[in-house]
């Protein structure tokens, strides 16, 4: 089958999962982060539901496959640096301000609305601000603070 | 709750499909960063997952009439996204690639990203939302 329409495919499923969790509502984000508030477990549901498939999944595939095979998980690196604890940081806090993480922000971006569109706007240039900082301390030649 | 475990296994099977079929970990900051960054045909793969996504958004927008968008100033909506970019670009991952793929295949580094967001989101909020009483929900 074709790629780009595995992918679609994928992604459009993706995207019902969110709607149907109420996932793609910030606010339904905000009351899971807000635990001095009225707190919503519901992202832990998400969560539990997404890993439970999931893990079940890569599970059959290993043992169908062998593990060494290519269908087999992905090697973890075990690396815990300042770029995966920093960025991760700095993600939870632009989320717990908006609601949004990537996926439904793109979700929300289809509503046309001007707020999601300048989120979705500012998200891609983090990202590319990111891409500029890597290239910049690859060509320094401080291979420590790579991320990748 | 139930539509949140349901929501939640269909975003697992697009993960588990996506992981199959095309062999790349369904998160989308990596996604999209790879739409941004890649070259041709992964690029055109990238953003093909996204357009799905946008079109099922079109498609919710349609029957909720609702705008999933908070109450808040566009300024703090252009800093948050400003950060989730970065961030997650630096970590590698968000919600869906660290949470959802990453804990799935018992990665530590995963765990202790999503702690971290976790924990730094959940200050925020108390801060944006109940100290500085910003976009308190209605």
């Amino acid at each position: 089958m074709k790629a780009w329409l595995t992918a679609l495919a994928c992604g459009a499923l993706f995207g019902v999962g969110l709607c149907v969790s109420g996932m793609a509502d910030p606010k339904n984000i905000i009351a899971f982060l807000d635990v001095s508030g009225k707190w919503s477990p519901n992202l832990l549901g998400v969560m539990l539901g997404a890993i439970t498939i999931h893990f079940a999944w890569l599970r059959w595939l290993t043992r169908r496959d062998g593990a060494g095979s290519d269908a087999a998980l992905p090697s973890n690196g075990k690396q815990i640096d300042r770029a995966l604890l920093g960025g991760a940081a700095l993600f939870g806090i632009g989320w717990g301000v908006s609601g949004y993480c990537p996926g439904p922000a793109i979700v929300a971006l289809a509503s046309g609305a001007l707020g999601p569109l300048v989120f979705v706007v500012a998200m891609a240039t983090g990202m590319v601000l990111n891409q500029g900082v890597q290239w910049m301390i690859k060509r320094s030649g401080k291979p420590s603070l790579v991320v990748r | 709750m139930l539509l949140a475990l349901i929501g939640g296994a269909l975003i697992g099977l697009s993960a588990s499909l996506y992981w199959s079929l095309n062999r790349r970990i369904a998160g989308i900051s990596g996604i999209l960063g790879g739409a941004l960054f890649e070259r041709a045909p992964e690029r055109f793969r990238r953003v093909s997952f996204l357009v799905g996504l946008f079109l099922v958004g079109l498609v919710f927008a349609r029957f909720t009439n609702r705008v999933p968008a908070p109450d808040l100033p566009l300024l703090a909506l252009a800093g948050a996204g400003l950060l989730v970019g970065y961030g997650t670009r630096m970590s590698g991952g968000c919600t869906s690639g660290h949470g959802v793929c990453g804990l799935s295949r018992l990665s530590l580094r995963s765990l202790v990203a999503v702690l971290t967001f976790m924990v730094t989101g959940a200050i925020t909020v108390f801060v944006v939302r109940h100290v500085l009483q910003l976009g308190v929900p209605t």
